[in-house]
């Protein structure tokens, strides 16, 4: 009994102080930037930014990040920057406090589709346009924010498909690492995927499960697939992103098999490892995702100063990528 | 000990390994009643086969990948005996797998880079022991702080990327297998490690030490025991043990991974513990139990690869699974049993 008691006391323990303490830690957007909101005389060549990234959980999140912030350095754009650190919570908070520092613009990558619909309405108010980066989110009100800039997960899986079957002839057996489940570019890299390969009746994905978008999932999950019933006669692999893919090699040369030539592989983000994997013939094909924004981002901010019509929808330049295109030059170029 | 059960306890190892056994039977249930792969085809749970000159398999994967928690799960419950916790394992698993990688990188040779990330592991562990034990911070709260910087100072370590790393000592501590036992070299470690702190903890004084500590620190310390070196011994061995693991980790994938390296593994390591027959309020330990338990953790991921359960479903009958190790491991619930059957009720 006592021990139970004392269990109970101690996860309440450690509950109530893990919410104690993840306050401080909660990023105020001005901590990073100068904390005085300086926009009383909005002078018409410099003007205020405010930008809220969803975390750095990764490799393309860091580098998308740095992308922003270089090319404002570049502009000499001031730029109020906040990291969410991955929470939701922190990103509304931050764009509160840009709405209260009188921000000229608010860019955000959202964390998740839903839950936007009020601070959006109160940026409305503050006539402060808003501008969504690399995600989408799902509000009432098209006139919300003003336009989205990103890729379209669902072509990336389309392409990833109509990739596949080019290099097959239609013909294939397809184990599949879905992403995190429930984030939006799992979802729609699947169903993009699904669409690809609907044309093609000896298609087909016989093996399909999450590697969480991490490297050692993906190779761990890939194992469990070579090893199961139906292992020996996957040939294609679709990976939606490029780290599961290059765990997923490292499980198929464990299993003295011969990535990129007895398993095809194409997987979705083009880093730099999946271009050194291209180049060494393990990794057939990546539909490059890109990462950098910043000018984008900022090409759009100076047209609607100007008071230039901006589409809804504003798809970020995205190629394929297959082995014959990775000459050493492309390599060196890639940032990220 | 006065939360010792009052009865003739079974051995708390007991319970998580009945788990396992449980899996494998469902296991083995569903490839039998498959028909396809009967009990030792490819393709079955319990076949083992040859890739590449070694043994692979379902069981292979599970000694792989669970040794890695296993590891771990030994540091934490030396910490969770001395009535602490170490939230900061995973995020110490990135920082050493991140300081062994970038240093080979920058063309230190290999045993120096795995010398230097437990190094890194230990001076990670002590800041956290000296936190603990100078400032009389709560560990939950000393070690926290680490778990959330942690993983900033790996990407810092980086430079924000996974980087990636050819060097065949380095990769044999994740991938290695050796001439004469060629089971994966991580579970050797683990058997390793487990058999030299339990050898210390067994043997020597230190063992009594600890669970005194655990037990009543008052108590303890007059009777001798210096409650800050045992904090500060126990921390730094938790954080070489995240080192290990941290270095197997990176071995495996050939990189280092900063922003998922050991993410949320100090929780699995705080189950194995406490499924082995840990208590959280100090004192009562079980090594061995512990590293049944992490491998229990790792038979429910390989089940879940195995049966084809999608990763949005998993957690439920991972849940289950554990929700009824916990209460067959529970002494309330068997003296419960006991009582009942001899008549007298409490």
């Amino acid at each position: 009994m006592k021990i139970f008691r004392n269990l109970a006391l101690t996860l309440a323990l450690i509950c109530a102080s893990g919410c104690e303490d993840k306050k401080p830690q909660s990023p105020a957007p001005s901590t990073s930037t100068t904390p005085a909101p300086a926009s009383s005389t909005p002078s018409t060549s410099k003007y205020m930014v405010g930008f809220s990234q969803v975390g750095a959980e990764s490799g393309w999140r860091t580098a998308n990040t740095k992308s922003i912030k270089d090319e404002a350095a570049k502009r000499g754009i001031e730029l109020k920057f906040s990291d969410a650190q991955g929470d939701q919570e922190n990103q509304i908070r931050a764009i509160r406090a840009f709405i209260q520092q009188k921000v000229d613009f608010i860019a955000f990558s959202p964390k998740t589709q839903d839950g936007w619909q009020q601070v959006l309405e109160e940026a409305k108010k503050a006539k402060i346009p808003v501008i969504l980066t690399d995600r989408e989110v799902k509000v009432t009100g098209d006139d919300l924010y003003v336009t989205f800039i990103g890729s379209d997960f669902v072509e990336e899986g389309k392409r990833a498909a109509e990739w596949l079957a080019k290099a097959t002839g239609g013909k294939a057996t397809i184990a599949e690492l879905q992403g995190t489940p429930g984030a939006a570019p799992a979802i729609d890299r699947k169903k993009g995927f699904e669409l690809g390969i609907a044309a093609f009746p000896g298609m087909k994905i016989v093996k399909s499960q999450s590697g969480n978008f991490e490297r050692s999932k993906g190779k761990e999950v890939f194992e469990a697939f070579l090893r199961s019933p139906e292992g020996p006669s996957i040939d294609c692999l679709y990976a939606h992103n490029d780290d599961m893919a290059l765990g997923a090699i490292q499980a198929i040369e464990a299993a003295g098999k011969k990535p990129g030539k007895d398993i095809k592989i194409v997987s979705i983000d083009g880093v730099r490892d999946a271009f050194q994997a291209m180049a060494d013939g393990k990794l057939n094909c990546s539909v490059e995702c890109n990462p950098l924004l910043g000018p984008q981002l900022f090409d759009v901010i100076e047209k609607l100063r100007k008071g230039e019509h901006v589409e809804k929808h504003l798809k970020v330049q995205d190629s394929v990528y297959e082995q014959s295109q990775v000459t050493p030059e492309v390599l060196k170029s890639r940032q990220y | 000990m006065a939360r010792a059960a009052p009865f003739k306890s079974i051995p708390s190892q007991l319970f998580p390994l009945a788990g396992i056994l449980l899996l494998f039977a469902v296991n083995i249930a569903f490839d039998l009643a498959g028909g396809r792969v009967g009990l030792t085809r490819p393709g079955a749970f319990l076949h083992i086969g040859i890739a590449d000159g070694v043994p692979s398999g379902a069981i292979i994967d599970i000694l792989n990948y669970g040794s890695g928690i296993a590891i771990l799960a030994i540091g934490m419950t030396l910490v969770t005996a001395s009535r602490g916790v170490d939230l900061s394992l995973g995020s110490i698993m990135a920082i050493c797998g991140a300081v062994a990688v970038e240093l080979l990188n920058h063309g230190t040779p290999a045993w120096a880079c795995i010398a230097a990330a437990l190094a890194a592991g230990l001076l990670c562990g002590l800041w956290n022991g000296i936190l603990i034990s100078m400032l009389d911070l709560q560990p939950f709260v000393a070690t926290l702080v680490l778990l959330v910087c942690g993983r900033g100072v790996a990407q810092m370590i980086t430079l924000g990327q996974t980087t990636a790393f050819h060097d065949p000592l380095l990769e044999f501590v994740g991938l290695g297998r050796l001439a004469w036992l060629p089971l994966p070299l991580p579970f050797i470690l683990a058997l390793t490690i487990l058999s030299a702190t339990l050898f210390i903890v067994r043997c020597t004084r230190a063992g009594l030490t600890l669970e005194s500590f655990g037990d009543s620190p008052v108590a303890a310390r007059f009777a001798g025991v210096q409650p800050r070196i045992v904090q500060l011994a126990i921390y730094g061995f938790s954080g070489m043990c995240a080192a290990v693991s941290g270095l197997i980790a990176a071995a495996n994938i050939k990189a280092a991974d900063p922003f998922n390296c050991g993410r949320n593994s100090e929780l699995g390591a705080i189950f194995a513990a406490v499924v082995g027959g840990t208590a959280l309020t100090g004192g009562r330990f079980s090594l061995s139990g512990a590293f049944i338990g992490a491998f229990l953790l790792q038979t429910l991921t390989t089940t879940m690869y195995a049966r084809d359960v999608s990763a949005d479903v998993a957690p439920l009958p991972q849940a289950m699974v554990i929700l009824a190790v916990c209460i067959a491991a529970s002494p309330k619930l068997r003296q419960r049993i006991r009582d009942w059957r001899s008549g007298t009720r409490p």
